[in-house]
């Protein structure tokens, strides 16, 4: 007997949940892409707990029509394969109204705090359903149990299963479809359906992409042949791609014995000649702040990549914020200008990787990538990211047999060909320590002024162009936010659109140098600004305030993790302050 | 057979060292430039790199390219370095400060790590730079205003933690011995993977008492071996002043390395593909 069926849905959400181990998070994968084999779009966050193996783990996905990045504030469908650690995830993912909670009946009750909110309760025995099946799973049946609620066809998630599963035999692949057939034929008794809208076929393939993977691709595509590592949650993934990714094309990954260690790898490679690419997250960075000084002052050119985590301290390590702008921008001594960048999406950590690279390269500087756990971590269907060709690489000096070679030369753009070793006449020492044009030590005046008027000027002189950040939409109301923020800030602006408010995005890319006039072009005629950013104690706003002003009608819009700050709570932060 | 085509003074640059009159470290200068002399590869080949401190100062004194960083870290840096570009001659100059305290963590696993490069360290037992303060390998009743009556620790012991870490190459010299020196230099850097040469180098400002090391160095009066355990038992009788080279290992080098080869991402990025 069929399900009524419900209005076809342009965006669905669901979260499997269980003990780690049980196959939640296969499961979650599973579904997204056979989801992208549909060309559906959508985006899966693990939540796991702490404990390696053991804890709670969670699949949570969100696919929808179009392209989108953050999840929804609730979920339309939760599939529990068991309650153990409940009280630990229930709060990261709550059931809406009108959602449908599946539990296997011998798993124990339902949790209050989940029915209370208005959602259907119905049975599946997972467990038993699985055992009927020789080499059944549980994980499958719910992957089944999803698929017939949602509209996912057998035929796109068996060429997945069959393709993860190839190598284990026939009979394993063949107890996958037992399953999923099984769990299927279970939602089609249900009362509710929640059917994705079918989208037109596309000879394009999807992307299915982390975002620390899309930071190693985008090095990658930047020309990085080096890399050192030290492991740390939530960027080891961006380390343990390229490893393997660079001994494929040649280059080389290093594992360093700390921070300490593997910032100065990556200076001494540089130095070498090869673009070089460090991944980290806040206290590996506290630990690099020292050596970043050194490659700003020494110009050498870098890139250190955070994945930023909850802080301060040890924090929670697997769960997102923002809070590293400070460090990242003014955590150097002495006065050492850099670059500081974030990406605005999972798919953007690819681009703005890629320009971080071209930019230390151009510039000969450190560059710090600002990424966070909740695009590190997230896995994206999208399209194929374009192509980009950044022009102007590092400027090598090529050697003149009768000129002297003065490193740090002074000239118009403040960039000074830099010998790279093995080039006769070429040699010079890389200094840390104030040095003349030539890199010789010195504590005179005007050798520390032209040196630091020098370093400033190359930065303050750089063409960014367009890609200092995103404006999108219209309107005297602006929500102002930056890097991963911009995800769930845009579903805000599009879910005002939809109530006939007309609001304006502006959204940051460039954190240092600031583009200040690109910004005050961007928010001219603009009456209020809504500053929206995942910290504490509100430090991209005090970034902006301290290069320009803001109009008086500017409220801030701030938090802690672990929470992610979702579409929903700013788009109320503009209708309460609408209201007035 | 050994075509010579470059003098020691093709290594040094022009630049005045500031080190104090009588400073052993004039001598590892000399050792190194006539080390690299005989290694006779061009100066542009050879990187010399260096973390903070008197003996640290020595890149900048040399004709090579060279890489002065932050303190204690010129292992790692040096790493680097030589993983990316495998074609240079790459050699690490350190002091007891800067190699064994702030950069203890990195001595360790460079050994271990077993890169091919040279390690060379100018042990005068004090912070010279900072004004006499004592050091890791400083007697443990030093005097200093930093450490009255002294620091009461147990002095460390570079070429024995060279050894149980892994270095390839143990050795140590003093300043005052160039011609010695020179030849183990030599050794250190023609010996596949991470060699490491101890050099006694007198800080005659705030060891004036190291001036008497000239009297009490002697040679080694064994061949060096291959055995760490042989090696180990003889490094940890000795009385600390025994020079020349005291072990030579078999490990094979670290392999990674970057190649001037760049290969086609095309397939890297056909496996996001779905």
């Amino acid at each position: 007997m069929m399900a009524p069926l419900n209005a076809p849905l342009e965006s669905v959400s669901f979260a499997i949940v269980g003990t780690g181990g049980a196959g939640a998070i296969t499961a979650g994968s599973i579904l997204q892409e056979a989801a992208g084999k549909v060309g559906w779009y959508g985006v899966l966050v693990r939540s796991v707990g702490p404990q390696i193996r053991g804890g709670e783990a969670a699949a949570l996905v969100r696919l929808s029509t179009t392209p989108a990045e953050c999840m929804t504030k609730d979920f339309d469908i939760l599939v529990a394969i068991d309650w153990k650690n409940a009280d630990r995830f229930i709060g990261d993912m709550p059931v809406a109204s009108g959602g449908l909670v599946i539990a296997d009946p011998n798993a124990g009750p339902v949790p209050g705090a989940i029915t209370d909110a208005g959602t259907s309760v119905e049975n599946c025995e997972l467990n038993a359903r699985a055992k009927d099946i020789p080499g059944g799973r549980e994980n499958m049946i719910a992957v089944g149990l999803v698929a017939g609620l949602i509209g996912l066809s057998i035929e796109s998630l068996m060429q997945v299963v069959t393709a993860k599963l190839a190598k284990k035999g026939e009979a394993v692949v063949e107890a996958g479809r037992k399953c999923i057939e099984a769990g299927m034929a279970q939602a089609a008794g249900y009362g509710q359906s929640y059917p994705l809208k079918p989208v037109p076929e596309s000879s394009d393939k999807r992307w299915l992409i982390t975002g620390n993977e899309a930071v190693g691709l985008g090095a990658l595509r930047g020309g990085v042949r080096f890399a050192a590592a030290y492991p740390i949650t939530p960027a080891t993934e961006v380390l343990e791609y390229l490893a393997p990714a660079l001994a494929s094309i040649g280059g080389a990954l290093v594992q360093a014995e700390d921070e300490l260690s593997s910032i100065n790898m990556i200076i001494g490679a540089s130095y070498g000649g090869r673009a070089s690419i460090t991944a980290t997250s806040g206290p590996g960075l506290a630990l690099m702040m020292e050596s970043l000084g050194l490659a700003a002052a020494a110009e050498v050119p870098i890139v250190v990549v955070d994945v930023m985590r909850c802080g301060p301290s040890t924090g929670i390590a697997t769960k997102s914020e923002q809070s590293d702008l400070n460090i990242a921008v003014y955590g150097f001594h002495g006065d050492a200008p850099h670059v500081v960048v974030a990406p605005l999406s999972v798919a953007d950590c690819l681009f703005t990787t890629q320009w971080a690279v071209h930019m230390a390269e151009a510039l000969q500087t450190p560059v710090v990538v600002l990424s966070d756990q909740s695009l590190g971590q997230a896995r994206v269907l999208i399209e194929r990211p374009a192509n980009v060709a950044f022009i102007g690489q590092r400027k090598i000096w090529q050697g003149q047999a009768d000129q002297s070679y003065d490193r740090y030369a002074l000239t118009a753009d403040g960039v000074s060909p830099m010998a790279i070793p093995g080039t006769t006449g070429g040699q010079y020492t890389a200094d840390g320590l104030t040095h003349t044009v030539r890199g010789t030590p010195s504590s005179k005046k005007s050798d520390q002024k032209e040196q630091m008027d020098k370093r400033r000027d190359k930065i303050d002189q750089f063409a960014f162009g367009d890609h200092w950040g995103a404006v999108e939409g219209t309107g005297n109301t602006v929500i102002l936010t930056w890097g991963s923020m911009t995800g769930p800030a845009r579903e805000a602006v599009r879910m005002l659109a939809r109530e006939g408010r007309g609001v304006k995005l502006v959204s940051l890319r460039q954190i240092s140098p600031f583009p200040v006039a690109a910004l005050g072009k961007a928010l001219a005629g603009a009456s209020r600004v809504l500053v929206v950013e995942q910290t504490h104690s509100g430090q991209f706003y005090r970034h902006i305030r301290a290069h320009m002003d803001l109009p008086p009608d500017t409220r801030q819009f701030n938090r802690e993790g672990p929470y992610l700050i979702g579409p929903d709570e700013i788009a109320t932060q503009i209708r309460d302050w609408s209201s007035l | 057979m050994n075509a010579r085509k470059f003098k020691a003074g093709d290594y040094k640059s022009d630049i005045n060292p500031i080190w104090c009159p009588g400073c052993g470290d004039f001598h590892v200068l000399m050792s190194i430039t006539k080390a690299l002399a005989e290694l006779g590869r061009r100066p542009e080949d050879i990187a010399v790199v260096s973390g903070i401190g008197c003996s640290s100062r020595i890149p900048a004194y040399t004709n090579c390219y060279g890489f002065h960083g932050v303190h204690g870290r010129s292992l790692a840096l040096a790493a680097g370095l030589k993983v990316s570009r495998p074609d240079l001659t790459v050699m690490v100059m350190s002091g007891d400060g800067d190699g064994f305290s702030i950069g203890g963590n990195h001595f360790l696993h460079a050994c271990r790590r077993n890169v091919d490069m040279t390690y060379v360290v100018m042990d005068n037992r004090v912070y010279g730079m900072t004004k006499g303060q004592p050091s890791p390998t400083t007697e443990s009743d030093w005097d200093s205003a930093l450490s009255p009556g002294g620091t009461g620790l147990r002095a460390f012991h570079p070429l024995v933690i060279a050894l149980a870490s892994g270095a390839n190459f143990v050795a140590r010299e003093f300043s005052g011995n160039i011609k010695a020196t020179t030849k183990t230099l030599v050794e250190a850097v023609n010996h596949p993977g991470f060699s490491f040469v101890e050099i006694l180098s007198p800080c005659v400002t705030f060891r004036p008492d190291e001036k008497e090391w000239k009297n009490t160095v002697h040679t080694a009066q064994v061949e060096a071996t291959d055995d760490p355990a042989r090696a180990a038992r003889r490094i940890m009788t000795d009385d600390g002043m025994n020079t020349g080279i005291l072990y030579r290992g078999r490990r094979k080098p670290y392999k990674a390395h970057v190649s001037d080869e760049v290969g086609d991402i095309a397939p890297l990025e056909a496996a996001f593909e779905i």
